[in-house]
């Protein structure tokens, strides 16, 4: 056995999950699918002296399908998403990022919210849900808050997680109209951890478009030069270089000559590909 | 330690578990099931892959305290099983094995991509399969024969039909 022993328990309610996790002068740690959390504990990185398993918590299992959002509880794995046993409103962009995370067996029991609250810099959900202009729901000790994924997710490994805290879900803002993407991804080998995410969505034909980079970084971020450019109908692509360029010095500072090449030519791809479609 | 009961292989097991093993340890220490290998232990290689409630899933990732009340299949619990069957004799007949620590969670895998793509191309295989590990075979006849099994069970279909 590699991990350190700890405690385990199996709370039936998100409060007694909420109460177990905010157990005072113990460190706790929530675990859903464990496909981040065990290889940390058996590389002794995590040592919680308690573990609470909030996988079989039904309210985190939810998923609703509003005229204007998709709800997804914490515990929708990436699997899941992959094969549309969720309702896609975002026209395969869900689905294509599931299914590119990973491999399909960590797939079948990683979630969306263990994802995000992780917050991996290579991680694909806190930049794919930044370009949805997505929110997350956090039930903890003072009640419960709506965050947006950019307030949400602070730095490399850092959110506003805190003691007694547990990620509920996401709201995502159904498009207004058939939403267009490109989705691009530099990874050394399939499943791998990414070196370069990039995500362009446009609402229709002329509809505001997102361009958000992750990979890069501490987090992922919104490019805004980007975005500006490609929301003008005569851009030409030297100009949308100059507006990656510049957001990169503003958003990733650092970036060596490869690595600027690189996010470059992946944002490019995600550009063509929406444009494409 | 914590009590817990699996269905294991089609068998409910009752046993006390230390919340730290992992399932793959439960497997092989505990069960004496050792078909189940285990590579990296920390889910990059594949060796340790099972079933678990109809799903693959690597075993090193799983602990044993979080299965309570699931069914688990390894690589012993599926030699009856009619597509493993096909499988089995595609890796022995076009040699998909080397050394053969990698199999049983190559047949494993092998098996989630055949009932999830009905007569699976080369590529989709090669994606579907890499996060398997072979440092013998350079994967060449693994993919093959999980190709020729697809169909060989296509075209036995077909002549059911």
């Amino acid at each position: 056995m590699k991990p350190a022993p700890f405690d385990y328990i199996r709370p039936n309610s998100v409060a007694e999950a909420s109460v177990a996790l905010g157990r005072r002068g113990a460190t706790t740690a929530a675990i859903a699918g464990g496909q981040s959390l065990v290889p940390m504990l058996a590389l002794r990185v995590a040592l919680p002296d308690v573990l609470v398993d909030i996988s079989r918590l039904d309210d985190l299992k939810v998923v609703t399908r509003t005229p204007d959002s998709l709800w997804l509880g914490a515990l929708t794995t990436h699997a899941a998403i992959e094969d549309g046993d969720v309702p896609d409103i975002f026209n395969g962009l869900m689905r294509r990022v599931a299914g590119q995370i990973s491999y399909r067996a960590v797939r079948n029991h990683g979630t969306i919210g263990g994802s995000v609250a992780l917050a991996d810099p290579a991680a694909d959900w806190p930049a794919c849900l930044l370009a949805l202009n997505a929110s997350l729901r956090v039930v903890g000790r003072n009640g419960v808050r709506v965050q947006s994924i950019d307030e949400f997710v602070q730095g490399a490994y850092e959110t506003t997680l805190t003691t007694g805290d547990i990620i509920m879900g996401f709201d995502i803002p159904a498009p207004p109209r058939g939403l267009r993407w490109g989705f691009a991804k530099v990874a050394r080998k399939s499943g791998a951890f990414a070196q370069s995410i990039a995500i362009v969505t446009a609402a229709g034909k002329d509809g505001p478009i997102r361009a958000v980079l992750g990979g890069a970084g501490s987090r992922p971020r919104a490019l805004g030069a980007t975005m500006s450019l490609l929301q003008l109908p005569d851009g030409t692509e030297e100009q949308l270089r100059a507006a990656i360029a510049s957001d990169l010095v503003t958003f990733f500072p650092g970036q060596d000559a490869y690595q600027t090449r690189m996010h470059t030519a992946n944002i490019l791809r995600a550009v063509r590909e929406m444009r494409a479609q | 330690m914590t009590a817990v009961t699996v269905e294991l292989n089609g068998v409910k097991i009752a046993d006390d578990v230390e919340p730290r093993q992992s399932l793959a340890d439960f497997l092989r220490d505990r069960c004496g099931l050792t078909a189940t290998h285990l590579g990296c232990e920390h889910g990059a290689c594949g060796a340790c892959t099972v079933v678990m409630d109809g799903k693959a899933t690597r075993s090193c990732l799983s602990l044993a305290v979080m299965c309570d009340g699931r069914s688990v299949q390894t690589l012993e619990g599926l030699r009856a099983d009619p597509l493993m069957e096909v499988l089995r004799r595609q890796f022995h007949e076009g040699h998909a094995l080397q050394c053969g620590f990698c199999t049983p969670g190559m047949l494993i895998m092998a098996r989630d991509i055949l009932r999830r793509h009905a007569r699976p191309s080369a590529d989709v295989v090669r994606h579907e399969l890499s996060g398997q590990i072979c440092r013998c075979t350079g994967y060449a006849n693994i993919v093959k024969a999980i190709v020729a099994t697809g169909q060989e069970l296509a075209s036995v279909a077909t002549s059911e039909e």
